[in-house]
């Protein structure tokens, strides 16, 4: 009888070692591949999705215009997610400003939650690079270009999103940009 | 008749407040199923950033709009990725989280279940 108590013991510690063995690893292995892995959003920043179709105000009319009013004409756009109060804004303007001389390229600005006074004391004081100004008060036009803050910038041709720059502009985003457009 | 037209106005008020209801609950619910993408770890129900605020605003005009819940998020899916949705979609790359539970459901079961029959015996 002795015997047999035993016997059960071993067999269950013979499956019970192994299992917990398994278990252990197979946790450890899950929670090292974790760690390595980024669980920040990173949004993809070339795409070719088509533009999204919205009707928004354009700034300080009352006049409403459509996404396939503004990119009608075959040639590059830049659609630049700005606001007054947005501080990288202001680092990203010269660069603009230079993009503004190219004339295979137009630059529409959506003015993101801002008051309209502000606005236009920014570009007073920086100057204005945009063509046409579309003003989202509510800051859903953003969301419908998948945008998540200021600044965003989106290079369009022909309908389509072909570059998307989150943050600010720098000088290497800006050669890439011109190099683009050629 | 003064009574049955007051009787018509307020059911008529009733039904328009229910519905106006079920909005808001499918909007709470919908939101909280969003992932922030600017503050991680919160709902975009519980943030309160800019970001936050427009995606709630859009969320209710789509309801408004008469989309159903998993209109708006295959919507949101093409816009952000799936990364914004709280509950992982269940494809190839998803099916043991989605498993793994039921698997270890059933076999703590089994061993429920067996070592109950063999003190019965």
């Amino acid at each position: 009888m002795d015997f047999l108590v035993f016997l059960k013991k071993n067999m269950k510690n013979k499956i019970l070692i192994p299992f917990t063995a398994i278990s252990f690893l197979f946790i450890f292995f899950i929670l090292y591949e974790g760690l390595n892995r980024s669980n920040v959003y990173t949004p993809e920043t070339v795409t070719n999705k088509k533009i999204p179709k919205f009707k928004v105000k354009v700034f300080d009319s009352e006049k409403e215009i459509t996404s396939k009013e503004i990119f009608e004409n075959d040639i590059h756009y830049l659609l630049n997610i700005w606001a007054s109060w947005c501080i990288p804004c202001r680092d990203e303007h010269p660069y603009l400003m230079e993009l503004k001389r190219n004339k295979k390229l137009e630059i529409v600005g959506l003015n993101y939650k801002d008051k309209i006074k502000n606005a236009k004391n920014f570009l007073d004081e920086l100057n204005n690079p945009y063509t046409l100004i579309l003003s989202d008060v509510d800051g859903t036009v953003a969301i419908e270009w998948g945008a998540y803050g200021v600044p965003e910038t989106f290079l369009i041709y022909n309908g389509k999103i072909i570059k998307k720059i989150i943050g600010p502009m720098n000088e290497k985003l800006f050669k890439e940009i011109e190099k683009a457009i050629k | 008749m003064k009574i049955l037209n007051l009787l018509v106005i307020i059911i008529l008020l009733f039904n328009f407040n229910v519905s106006k209801a079920q909005d808001k609950n499918l909007n709470s619910k919908i939101t909280k199923n969003l992932r922030c993408l600017i503050c991680q770890g919160q709902s975009v129900y519980d943030s309160d950033t800019e970001f936050a605020n427009s995606l709630k605003l859009v969320v209710e005009n789509k309801i408004a709009e008469g989309m159903t819940e998993n209109e708006i998020y295959e919507l949101l899916k093409t816009k952000y990725g799936e990364w914004i949705l709280y509950d992982p979609v269940l494809n190839q790359k998803t099916y043991i989280l989605w498993a793994l539970p039921l698997l270890l459901f059933l076999i703590g079961g089994a061993i429920i279940f067996k070592n109950l029959k063999i003190k019965k015996n």
